[in-house]
């Protein structure tokens, strides 16, 4: 197949990358890494994969308001930064809320969120929070606590076949959440239940907190597993936008599940220093934040 | 004392009462017919979903469902429905406030299922839980119109939920009020505050009391979060010696902390008695035997009574009005648990 708008997306991905690398440098931290792995599943999925609707003009985050509740009914979630929601459409659910950063920069690539949103980031007060939860943009659950959107977004999914809605419902994840019982338990029910509106896109990057997956649980034959449960999966290199969207297009009559191969150091190779841990990047001194400053100067 | 026993009330009552309803959904975790929605599923089964044994899942299932606009009632033991999924059930149903109602059945020591089946600290776990709304029902008149009551709230609703023969202690037409207490008898020696089962046993001890010359304030309590109903707040000021708490769940946590910490906020400087399990679990048995092996029957009340008036009261067990003895293998129960 052809990805008419591939150029597009591709800039949508170098353009995360690039984001998140500068507000790391900027803050002597972030979720880095999470940009290499992911940013051509997200630019994938901002970029024309996921049936959503454009914004007018970039929407600046709400201030934080207050948490849903019997006294705080106007409470509006992040998904409003994925345009309006139609029978037609589809939906995206991030899980791994801890992605924020990347989302965040996604979102602004893509005209969704406005450029300034990120010097709130992290900020008291803000919905630009470090953990995305469903008032901060991009999100519509709370998943930070992980594995739960998988099970959320089935029952949107089969709550959507009741009401003859024609559009699909995404889910973002990452890989280290099926070593949650919950990941398995939500694969088993979705499968019964044959919710082939259902397209989960994964990033399977390999590390978890502790360091590499292998050398914390493996979860290794994903395919298989993930097969033996009655999905259709996919196994692409997750850092190719024209596999990602070759695998997500195809027809199926079974919930579909993308497990993206993905590289955590893709086009920033200066973080393999810092292997086996590459969850979370803080600088350890002074000079290695140069580096990735100069790295990031240099970066065309 | 002879209450009517009406045979599993939930069974027709919640059939009719979703006719009208169809937002209304099933969704259970293969205890369908032990929670009485076994002929429900046969009856809809378009909105009957079965999960499977797999409560984590099923918790934050439903709370996609609600998301889309449907109600979710969620029909399973209610040990299943708080302690092995609390963090789903905090972070997918509390957390965003939907409308996600949790049907827990054998509260307490009403099955003979034993530990891993009593649910003991249910009420104590769910009163921390921002935006949870909590009901308890206590006899056949609250298993019917609890709905109603649950129906109303635009947020997530625990129910303790009785099943099988149950007594009917309250009319018909008195239903369930939200945030509402029934008062039960009126006096001025002790105030006692009962839920759930534990007010048919306040209900035994109560005449023999007030044959011996005890002026006894009684008050009914089926929504325990939130607890602010002033009528209860008057009760608890007027008891000249002092206040019981009576229910089926442990002292820590559940309806007698919930008393005392009104007790506080208003300044109520008075002794208070709980009776519950007392920091314990029980193990399987009878009901009968369960309320009296740890001191949660009719003559708990008795001795509370007694101790804070100070009084022998020489109260036989003959006085106490007649047990109730449910027959395990009674043909009200669909399985054996």
């Amino acid at each position: 197949m052809t990805i008419e708008n591939k150029a597009e997306v591709e800039a949508i991905a170098h353009g995360i990358r690039r984001r998140v690398l500068e507000h790391t440098v900027l803050n002597n931290g972030g979720y880095l890494s999470q940009a290499c792995s992911a940013a051509e599943i997200l630019a994938s999925l901002y970029g024309g994969l996921a049936k959503i609707t454009p914004l007018e003009k970039p929407l600046d985050p709400r201030p934080f308001l207050g948490v849903p509740s019997e006294t705080f009914k106007s409470y509006v979630t992040g998904a409003e930064f994925h345009g309006r929601q139609g029978p037609e459409l589809d939906r995206i659910f991030m899980s791994p809320a801890h992605y924020a950063l990347v989302i965040y920069a996604a979102l602004i690539e893509t005209k969704r969120l406005s450029e300034s949103s990120l010097e709130k980031f992290n900020k008291d007060g803000s919905t630009v929070e470090m953990i995305g939860a469903e008032h901060s943009p991009g999100f519509e659950t709370t998943t930070g606590s992980l594995a739960q959107a998988l099970s959320q977004a089935s029952g949107v999914a089969m709550a959507r076949k009741f009401k003859k809605e024609t559009g699909n419902v995404w889910v973002f994840m990452s890989d280290g959440e099926f070593q949650e019982g919950q990941t398995w338990e939500a694969l088993a029910a979705s499968s019964y239940h044959k919710l082939d509106n259902l397209k989960v896109i994964v990033d399977v990057n390999k590390n978890q907190c502790d360091g590499p997956m292998e050398s914390v649980m493996s979860i290794e034959p994903l395919k298989q597993r993930v097969e033996s449960f009655g999905w259709d999966v996919s196994v692409v290199d997750g850092n190719s936008i024209d596999e990602i969207f070759a695998a997500g297009t195809a027809k199926t009559d079974k919930p579909k599940i993308i497990l993206c191969y993905t590289d955590p150091i893709r086009d920033i190779p200066i973080l393999q220093e810092r292997a086996p841990t590459l969850h979370y990047v803080r600088f350890s001194s002074p000079a290695e934040r140069e580096k990735y400053k100069e790295f990031l100067e240099a970066w065309v | 004392m002879g209450y009517e026993i009406v045979n599993r009330p939930h069974v027709e009552n919640f059939i009719n009462w979703s006719k009208d309803k169809p937002k209304v959904l099933v969704v259970t975790a293969d205890l369908t017919n032990s929670c009485e929605v076994g002929k429900w599923r046969d009856i809809y089964p378009e909105r009957y979903i079965s999960m499977g044994m797999a409560e984590q899942n099923m918790v934050s299932f439903a709370a996609g469902l609600a998301r889309e606009g449907f109600e979710p009632w969620l029909h399973t033991f209610a040990v299943f429905l708080y302690r092995r999924p609390f963090d789903q059930l905090h972070l997918s149903v509390a957390y965003p406030n939907l409308p996600v109602r949790f049907v827990g059945f054998l509260p307490g020591i009403t099955t003979p299922g034993g530990v891993t089946h009593q649910a003991i600290d249910d009420i104590n776990a769910l009163r921390g839980v921002p935006n949870m709304t909590i009901l308890e029902t206590g006899d056949a008149t609250e298993v019917e119109s609890v709905l109603d009551v649950a129906h109303k709230i635009d947020g997530p609703v625990y129910i303790r939920m009785l099943r099988g023969e149950v007594s009917r202690i309250f009319p018909k037409a008195e239903a369930m009020q939200f945030n509402q207490a029934r008062v039960l008898s009126n006096g001025f020696d002790v105030t006692v505050i009962s839920s759930g089962i534990s007010t048919e046993e306040a209900l035994r001890a109560i005449p023999a009391l007030q044959e011996h010359g005890v002026s006894v304030q009684h008050l009914h309590i089926s929504t325990l979060k939130p607890f602010d109903d002033p009528q209860v707040i008057e009760s608890l000021k007027s008891a000249k010696h002092g206040i019981i708490s009576m229910e089926n769940h442990s002292v820590i946590g559940g309806l007698g902390s919930a008393v005392a910490d009104l007790m506080a906020e208003h300044g109520i400087g008075k002794k208070l008695i709980k009776i519950g399990l007392k920091d314990t679990y029980a193990h399987g048995a009878s009901q009968k035997y369960l309320l009296q092996k740890y001191g949660l029957g009719a003559r708990s009340l008795i001795e509370a009574t007694e101790k804070l008036m100070d009084k022998d009261l020489k109260i036989s067990e003959e006085e106490l009005s007649q047990t109730r003895v449910i027959d395990v293998h009674s043909t009200a129960k669909a399985e054996a648990l």
